[in-house]
């Protein structure tokens, strides 16, 4: 159990909502995953399509809490209009705080970012930032107000799992009492391990289930993952070392040349 | 009038958000609104006049990462 927010959250996986291939496999992959929130964005609506609906309803009958994204915003501007109108559509507070600076690795604009959460929190929105695992940027993130750090493993999408594993040690080490979520680049369950082993305290995962060849498989593999990962970081992993060491007792080794 | 709703031009005849909203067949839905990029939050549509060539934004709950 760790909270967000001081919302108790019993699931350390948080699932996206995106690029599933169909209505009915996001509602399996949520429900072999047993997470307790989902991520989810605004976009423009078609009269006759009323696509937003239709997945609206669906995500409420999932019963999960939701996270809503600034996904797509390039500016403070977008980010912080995004997040007003995420607030009246989905009656939360808590907004997952994107601010895109790079296309190629949509890596955010932490400048941009921390603009857009100091203004956020003095109005009371409670910000999930995804950010870069920079100590400067997570200070002044959790200057601005935010309680929680999203930040990510690699680029978004690209399954390459946890890139900066210094700079994300380095992250955990120094804010150790800040729930921290990894957030992007996940690609296999074992990368998801290893951020809970890390004493990552959740992550979030979205294309690698939602591609997956059987997303909800993938999602139940991903459960796995994430509750052994944690269990791992609580019995207090070895640390590794250069030179062997035998695990049989050498004393009492018998003379056999 | 001719608006540009969601990046298309359209010709609405309401005078205000609200009833825009409902000729453009929008009326029971679950959906947020701007008008020139500035958030018009549900209780001030009916307020919120509109004029040639405004740009508004009509979003509803979408998949999201």
């Amino acid at each position: 159990m760790f909270t967000l927010y001081d919302v108790p959250v019993r699931s350390r996986l948080l699932l996206g909502t995106a690029r599933y291939p169909s209505p009915m496999i996001l509602t399996e992959a949520v429900q072999a995953s047993g997470t307790e929130v989902v991520t989810v964005s605004l976009r423009r609506e078609a009269a006759g399509e009323r696509a937003g609906q239709a997945f609206w309803s669906l995500v409420r009958e999932l019963g999960v809490r939701v996270l809503p994204n600034t996904a797509g915003c390039h500016t403070v501007k977008e980010a912080v209009t995004t997040a007003h109108m995420a607030r009246e559509v989905f009656g939360t507070r808590w907004v997952k705080l994107e601010v895109i600076g790079e296309e190629d690795t949509l890596q955010p604009d932490v400048f941009g970012l921390v603009e857009a959460a100091r203004i956020l929190c003095a109005e009371e929105f409670e910000v999930f930032p995804y950010t870069t695992e920079d100590l400067t940027v997570a200070e002044r993130l959790l200057a601005a107000g935010c309680r929680v750090l999203m930040p990510w493993g690699s680029p978004i999408g690209s399954g390459h799992g946890l890139n900066n594993l210094f700079g994300l040690k380095a992250l955990r080490a120094r804010f150790a009492q800040v729930p921290l979520i990894i957030d992007a680049g996940i690609g296999v369950p074992s990368h998801a391990a290893q951020a809970l082993e890390l004493g990552f305290d959740a992550v979030l995962i979205n294309t690698a289930v939602s591609q997956a060849a059987d997303p909800a498989r993938m999602a139940g593999a991903f459960a796995q993952a994430v509750a052994a990962g944690r269990e791992a970081f609580l019995a207090g992993p070895i640390e590794p070392r250069d030179m062997a060491v035998p695990s049989s007792p050498v004393v009492g080794t018998a003379l056999l040349s | 009038m001719n608006l540009q709703v969601n990046g298309q031009w359209c010709e609405v005849r309401a005078a205000d958000l609200a009833a825009a909203l409902a000729e453009l067949g929008f009326a029971d839905a679950v959906l947020a609104t701007a008008v020139n990029g500035q958030f018009v939050p549900a209780p001030e549509r009916a307020t919120a006049t509109l004029a040639e060539g405004d740009r508004v934004e009509i979003l509803a709950p979408m998949q999201g990462g």
